[in-house]
């Protein structure tokens, strides 16, 4: 089972590489990619350094290709398939069936990973991407439940993997439309959720209030902790109610699923946070590496330590953890 | 162009959905989509039931497509998907690449309802090479980008535009319906059936943002692309889809057929007034989605 951490810039690589991940994944510095940020993201200087630096140590990098390029942008697209396949990266990340379908036909020796915003979620989806394009690799969306994830990967003709850590999205990735309905830009198009230019955070007499796209997503009262605003953990009216309608703001945690990930056939854990700094990345794979060299020696009698679980929990949006879709009762 | 009904999104009562496709036979529009696209719990209308109504509208004179769910998650769902699309009579819309992949495995022609993420031409391409006959863009797909994709279009793949409708905008796991009841969603009391037209969230400043429909986040503003129908037949789009609701889903067909065939716009209804909270159209106008150019 592989430990595959987010690369947002190269210290984030170099803490993650010696904190044991067996892989890194990065983007461009462009919205090719589903994490485009200002200051993130890999220039070419700083990713042959960081090449180096994977390589020397015989890990590996996958490149994130994963938003869905409209007609404007489609030569750059295409340049950025190019130029993953000229670097050799040792897998491609894609979502869209267009760019798919032409690094399958222009370079076929370049292997492909469906991106979880390729939005699969059962493995007749997954068939068609096999059978098209080739994909060795599926990354499965955050929605399914332990079951449904060891079903699918019992039934899928691709490897699985799947989230282990990070930021919860509680929407289907892929097919979330709630940032660019209130801010123009959404993962799919422009590679982000929640674009920093249509986010304010307004000091009131009687709190915090944080807008996108001028609309009111959350209001904390004073000293409490204002949170990045995401339409989907906002707090919102109905019913005679003010409630997070969706989600509260909390991190996915599935520590305590391992033994079953791994028995499920599961290949690799992904960890979130390409938009994360160094010191998150290094703290979660340093966890992540020994908990997974735990359950591999013992599988059966493995158990999350709890130093673990405050190690994650302390750098977890909102400080807490949950198990998401993969627990029922979640749901 | 021609009009149609997409699949009703919400969850009515077995009463309701048949009175509602009673007078559909009647309404100005010329293809109806049919069947359950959000939550595979709502039972009340079974896979027979569809095929009946299907088989009535095609009599009078009705194009039928069957659509499917958007997010398949279960063995048991997969299973009903099989069955819609192998239903011998009528084309299906897929609303998930599982649709997709079974339809053109079987050598079925089929229609991508906007749930099948398709951003451009490449993408037309592939689906088309797979038996895509019509397409619905994904609703935050505006103008300039249908433009630019209209060139490289395959041949004789027909587009169909969401003009009218709370726009479906993400799905999940989990279901936010029980979620408001405090309900968990394996006994969700159903309570999706008293909200005809989804639940409306608003900000805490009051302003209608989003609706809630089971696992669905729609928005709470009605895409209303009436007055932009000039510029969409210029676009060569071939189909308008109107999304139906609990109220007034007659009149807006009618609306949008005086439209086509030519009649003076100020002799309309009021449209406002036929949205659950009110209308938007950025996304048409490359703009945030709740946007609206009438405001």
């Amino acid at each position: 089972m592989q430990l595959v951490c987010p690369a947002g810039n190269l210290p984030s690589l170099k803490a993650a590489i010696d904190e044991g991940a067996d892989v890194v994944y990065l983007g461009f510095k462009d919205d090719t990619n589903a994490r485009n940020f200002a200051g993130l993201n890999f220039s070419d200087r700083t990713l042959d350094q960081g090449l180096d630096y994977v390589r020397s140590r015989g890990r590996e990098v996958y490149v994130a290709l994963n938003t869905y390029p409209r007609p404007q942008g489609w030569k750059r697209w295409r340049a950025a398939v190019d130029r993953a396949a000229d670097m050799q990266m040792n897998a491609l990340i894609a979502a869209d069936m267009g760019v798919l379908d032409y690094a399958a036909n222009r370079h076929p020796d370049l292997p492909l990973h469906l991106s979880v915003q390729g939005s699969a979620t059962n493995y007749e989806a997954l068939e068609f991407y096999k059978e098209r394009f080739g994909i060795r690799r599926a990354v499965l969306p955050r929605v399914l439940s332990m079951s449904q994830v060891k079903h699918v990967a019992e039934n899928a003709g691709v490897e699985i993997e799947v989230f282990g850590f990070g930021s919860l999205c509680v929407m289907v990735e892929g097919r979330c439309l709630l940032s660019s309905y209130a801010a123009g830009q959404s993962p799919n198009t422009h590679g982000c959720c929640s674009p920093a230019g249509e986010v304010r955070y307004e000091e009131t007499a009687t709190g915090m209030e944080t807008r996108l796209g001028g609309v009111l997503v959350d209001k904390v009262g004073k000293g409490e902790n204002a949170g990045y605003p995401t339409v989907c953990k906002g707090r919102y009216d109905a019913l005679d109610k003010t409630y997070y309608a969706m989600e509260e703001p909390t991190s996915l945690n599935t520590l305590d699923l391992l033994p079953e990930l791994l028995a499920a056939g599961v290949v690799a854990i992904k960890i979130e946070g390409r938009q994360r700094s160094p010191a998150y990345v290094r703290q979660v794979a340093q966890v992540w590496r020994q908990a997974i060299d735990s359950c591999l020696k013992d599988p059966q009698g493995f158990q999350p330590r709890s130093e673990w679980m405050q190690q994650l929990g302390a750098v977890s949006e909102g400080q807490q953890t949950t198990l998401g879709a993969y627990h029922r009762t979640w749901q | 162009m021609k009009l149609s009904f997409g699949p009703v999104q919400y969850y009515w009562s077995r009463e309701d959905l048949m009175g509602f496709y009673d007078q559909v036979a009647d309404m100005p529009v010329d293809i109806v989509y049919l069947g359950e696209t959000v939550c595979a719990k709502r039972r009340l209308f079974r896979f027979d039931d569809w095929m009946d109504t299907a088989r009535k509208l095609r009599e009078a004179g009705k194009e039928v497509i069957l659509s499917t769910m958007a997010l398949l998650e279960a063995e048991s769902e997969l299973k009903s998907l099989r069955r819609i699309c192998n239903n011998g009579e009528f084309l299906v819309e897929a609303n998930d690449m599982a649709a997709v992949q079974l339809l053109s495995a079987a050598g079925l022609p089929f229609v991508a309802g906007p749930t099948v993420n398709i951003y451009n031409a490449a993408t037309l391409q592939v689906l088309a090479d797979a038996g895509l006959k019509r397409w619905v863009p994904a609703v935050e797909l505006g103008r300039d980008t249908l433009a630019a994709i209209a060139p490289g279009a395959p041949e004789g793949v027909e587009t169909e535009l969401f003009a009218w409708g709370r726009m479906p905008l993400a799905m999940s796991a989990r279901c936010y319906t029980a979620r408001a009841y405090d309900l968990p969603k394996d006994d969700c009391q159903y309570r999706c059936l008293d909200h005809a037209d989804g639940l409306t969230l608003r900000t805490r400043e009051g302003e209608p943002f989003l609706a809630i429909n089971g696992i669905q986040t729609q928005s709470a503003l009605t895409c209303n692309l009436l007055a932009e129908v000039d510029a969409i037949k210029a676009l060569g789009v071939d189909v308008l889809r109107i999304s139906p609701q609990a109220h007034h889903t007659g009149r807006i067909a009618q609306a949008f057929a005086d439209v086509l065939q030519g009649q003076n716009k100020e002799k309309l209804p009021d449209m406002e007034r036929l949205m659950p909270v009110g209308g938007c159209d950025g996304y048409w106008q490359e703009q945030a989605g709740m946007r609206y150019s009438q405001k």
